[in-house]
């Protein structure tokens, strides 16, 4: 090979280089379109087909002979000849301002404490002790458990009468008699964060400790010589370094947590004190015949949660792009 | 010393928690799949029974059968579509430099995030319009809004961490991209592949907003529908005990699978997530 190109003529060699590069280019392309094509259509064309039925009056019965009503199923208002003015639209609707404050309170709740827990879990993980795949294979074991699979088991022992966690809790003197968590009003909330913590913790741990096993092991040791608290290395140290790691893993989760649906549906039915964006907008799109309410409930959390992305990537300086090495 | 071993103690027995309070909810509904009749409404904390009845009530009646078939077709079908889009798709994305490429990158993770509600209604009117609705097609299709991002980002990162030799290699004895990819490549990616294709699998197998509202008959339902519908005619007349086992039964191969391929999928999971 060498011999070829050190008789050829160096324009020519360049030649052939940007000729190569070219043929790659095509091929790239021609790589891309299939992916790029198939993402069109799952994700680019149903979500403008989504923005665009929340501009109509369409129902699910009748998706085309519908009329553009503009911002209507947002926020509308009529004055009426007394002079009273009445409000329509979701923003004006008081199950979307409780599905919203449901909604933040679940996100913001679950995902702090699952940060915390998943951190105090990698911590232990990180140490080095008899038994830690024991301990690492456990952990995985919520995080595989299907969502549903994890609402039924639990809402098995979270039953008012026979669950076994009433049992416990009355034998440890916790509460007095059994509570039907997933069913009461004041406890359902606290019955789905319950589950969502046990079941997404050991994801959130698993993230972090990954970051914790990139901290050099010699920054514990030289914090050892010199005598430093070991709580003062983690919050001085270790946390600073495992920041940009931690980060990215409380966006995901949170955006996650967000647009929780399936955890709810099935836990806690039809009870409003856990109704989320997600549950209030499929019950319009699918069950009360109001298809373009529903899709406007379902654009606005795509606008909330796209905002929520921006402004947190501007104020964490998150690096997400996988960028060019 | 004695301050030593209260700190060892202190350190098992929260290793210990951890591991009671993961393992304690799996290892309750398998100890519930085992008890039939009035057994079930016994608080046991200890296994007392090993009877089968439940098992067999869900293997042979009903459409459970014909559900956890259709959960194996849909989520086994989306993966060996998202792979083959994302092969080609992340060879192009990691080894060929083009102009845009981070933007493309960065629209593929967006998708990534996108709430599936935002695209519910686009996709039901989609999957109406030809003619999928309460066919195993429509979820298929719909799966890969979120199994092909998360499948193109993970090989991208791991083909761009293979040495460039490799490939020059290739392209001085003229190998077209093509060849490249499927001679040179795929069989350096089998341990990707199998991650991320285990991965995929789990996400369809566990998916339920589509499931539930792509498909409207029993026979067409997956796996976490049948279970999330399947109920009483009144709330006291839940068939837990069959509810259990149908759970143990689409539980137990998803956890032997992720026990057996732990280290992968930690760093499958790590490598969607976090930049190092």
């Amino acid at each position: 090979m060498s011999t070829v190109s050190s008789a050829a003529p160096a324009g020519a060699v360049k030649n052939n280089m940007s000729e190569l590069q070219a043929e790659r280019l095509r091929a790239a392309r021609w790589f891309l379109v299939p992916m790029v094509l198939a993402l069109i259509v799952v994700a680019g064309w149903p979500l403008y087909r989504t923005i665009y039925f929340s501009f109509t009056n369409a129902s699910l019965t009748d998706l085309y002979n519908s009329k553009f009503i503009g911002f209507d199923n947002y926020l509308r208002w009529t004055t009426m000849k007394s002079g009273k003015v009445l409000w329509g639209g979701l923003l004006a609707d008081p199950a979307w301002w409780n599905a919203l404050w449901n909604t933040l309170r679940f996100a913001f709740t679950s995902v702090i404490l699952e940060t915390i827990l998943g951190t105090i879990v990698a911590l232990v993980l990180n140490a080095e002790f008899k038994g830690r795949g024991i301990v690492r294979a456990a952990i995985l074991i919520p995080w595989a458990i299907p969502t549903i699979v994890s609402a039924k088991m639990w809402s098995w022992m979270l039953n008012d009468q026979f669950g076994i966690l009433n049992d416990l809790f009355v034998r440890l003197h916790l509460i007095e008699k059994p509570i039907a968590w997933a069913a009461t009003a004041d406890t359902a909330m606290f019955a789905v964060l319950m589950v969502d913590i046990w079941k997404t913790t050991p994801f959130m741990a698993l993230l972090i400790l990954a970051g914790l096993q990139m901290v050099p092991k010699d920054i514990y040791e030289a914090a050892e010589i010199d005598g430093v608290h070991p709580v003062k290395v983690f919050f001085k140290v270790t946390l600073p370094l495992i920041k940009p790691a931690l980060m990215v893993a409380v966006i995901f989760r949170m955006l996650d947590a967000m647009r929780i649906f399936d955890l709810i549906y099935v836990l806690t039915p039809n009870s409003s004190s856990t109704k989320t964006l997600s549950v209030i907008s499929r019950e319009n799109l699918f069950d009360f015949d109001k298809f373009a309410y529903g899709s406007a409930q379902a654009t606005m959390l795509f606008l909330i949660l796209t905002g929520m992305t921006l402004l947190y990537i501007k104020l964490g300086k998150v690096q997400l792009d996988g960028g060019d090495r | 010393m004695l301050w030593d071993y209260t700190k060892t103690t202190a350190f098992y027995a929260l290793v210990v928690f951890i591991v009671l309070i993961a393992v304690f909810p799996f290892y309750y509904a398998i100890l519930t799949s085992f008890e039939t009749g009035t057994a079930i409404f016994e608080i046991n904390y200890l296994p007392q029974s090993l009877a089968l009845g439940n098992y067999r009530d869900v293997l042979n009646n009903g459409s459970f059968p014909r559900n956890f078939l259709n959960s194996i077709v849909v989520a086994s079908s989306v993966v060996i579509l998202s792979l083959f889009l994302a092969i080609t798709a992340a060879y192009a994305l990691a080894r060929v430099k083009f102009r845009g490429r981070s933007l493309l990158l960065m629209t593929i993770l967006a998708v990534s995030m996108f709430p599936q509600i935002a695209v519910l209604a686009g996709l039901f009117e989609l999957v109406r319009f030809f003619g999928l609705h309460n066919t195993l097609w429509s979820l298929i299709f719909s799966y890969t809004i979120f199994t092909l991002p998360f499948t193109v980002w993970v090989l991208t990162t791991f083909m761009r961490d293979l040495p460039v030799e490799i490939e020059e290699a290739a392209i001085v004895d003229g190998a077209s991209p093509w060849v490249i990819i499927s001679k040179v490549f795929l069989p350096l990616m089998w341990p990707a592949l199998v991650t991320t294709g285990l991965l995929a699998f789990i996400g369809a197998w566990n998916e339920f907003l589509f499931a539930l509202t792509f498909t409207s008959s029993n026979e067409q339902r997956t796996v976490p529908v049948a279970i999330g519908l399947l109920s009483g005619s009144t709330q006291y007349e839940i068939p837990w005990g069959l509810l259990m086992a149908a759970s143990v039964i689409v539980t137990v191969p998803l956890i032997i699978l992720v026990l057996i391929f732990q280290r992968k999928i930690i760093s499958g999971l790590t490598a969607g997530g976090v930049k190092g």
